[in-house]
């Protein structure tokens, strides 16, 4: 007997729930744009462990393959911006980025 | 249950969990990137027991040998700024709301867990060709041919869009007329410190 499910899916939602706990309490720019790979990496385990219960067919597999490219395109974009704005403001503080306030 | 794939389970797992806990918690931006890429090989390892040999490899590939590393190079350029220094304005909220999302969490994972059977779901059997790279790709260039095709637009136009967001402004510095007038100002003053020295000495 192999290791259930519901292991799988306990894990990845103990990692998604850190994820989120940290896009709430940090300020730091580049580790927010870390705690949304955490989430995603956190998602992309749920899809594979609802697949290899599935076994008919690879939609979670393919789900999972087009997450990893977009969190990939999300990252570079991301850090662009990051780059950008330490540019402005020398900081990578996101109470910082306040530049369209009043 | 077979105890070795018990065990490996918890490791991939641990590692995975105190990775995060790590880049959730770490000071230094290094520290938390190291603790992405431990996230990510835990998580490539649950893969591997899940029958997804391709995402393990892909996951290696794209998150540690891209992504994180994409992250240490931003790390480097920024310096030691990278560091936000610690301030306590707004932390209660922030930490309030934490605490909201963590008890919710929590609770949603505890009903869900009274709903279920009390043996845990066994997974079935795995078939030959699930998880390899043939059945994928098989599946991606067929049923998922569109997306596929799609994202690979969607990766042109973020690769085009980062450069030309971190790219900023570029002047030309023969351009400027301070780039030429800088090297003649600055030895003035040491010039004039060592003609006032050398008169005083005389």
């Amino acid at each position: 007997m192999t290791v259930p499910l519901e292991y799988f899916v306990i894990v990845a939602a103990a990692l998604f729930m850190t994820g989120a706990v940290g896009f709430l309490i940090r300020r730091n720019l580049l580790v927010l744009l870390m705690s949304i790979e955490l989430m995603l990496n956190a998602v992309n385990l749920t899809l594979v462990a609802f697949n290899r219960q599935h076994v008919g067919g690879h939609a979670g597999q393919i789900f999972t393959f087009f997450i990893i490219a977009i969190a990939a395109a999300e990252a570079a974009v991301g850090l662009a911006i990051v780059l950008a704005f330490f540019r402005l403001r020398s900081t990578v503080r996101s109470d910082d980025a306040d530049l369209l306030r009043n | 249950m077979n105890k070795l794939e018990l065990a490996f389970f918890g490791l991939c797992s641990v590692i995975a969990l105190l990775g995060a806990i790590v880049t959730v918690g770490a000071k230094n931006p290094i520290r938390g990137a190291m603790g992405l890429l431990s996230t990510i090989i835990g998580i490539a390892g649950l893969y591997l027991m899940l029958a997804a040999e391709f995402l393990a490899a892909i996951q290696l590939l794209v998150y540690a040998g891209a992504v994180v590393i994409l992250f240490l190079f931003v790390i480097m350029l920024l310096g030691p700024s990278a560091q936000s220094k610690r301030d306590a304005r707004g932390a209660v909220a922030r930490y309030v709301g934490a605490a909201a999302l963590l008890v919710s969490g929590l609770g949603a994972m505890a009903l869900v867990m009274r709903t279920q059977p009390s043996t845990p779901t066994a997974l079935p059997a795995v078939p030959p060709q699930f998880g390899t790279i043939e059945s994928i790709g098989h599946e991606l260039f067929s049923t998922a041919l569109v997306p596929f095709e799609l994202s690979g637009a969607l990766l042109l136009v973020a690769v085009i869009g980062a450069v030309a967001v971190a790219r900023g402004k570029q002047v030309d510095p023969t351009l400027l007329p301070a780039a030429d007038a800088k090297p003649a100002q600055t030895p003035s003053p040491t010039a004039r410190t060592a003609g006032q020295t050398k008169e005083a000495r005389s």
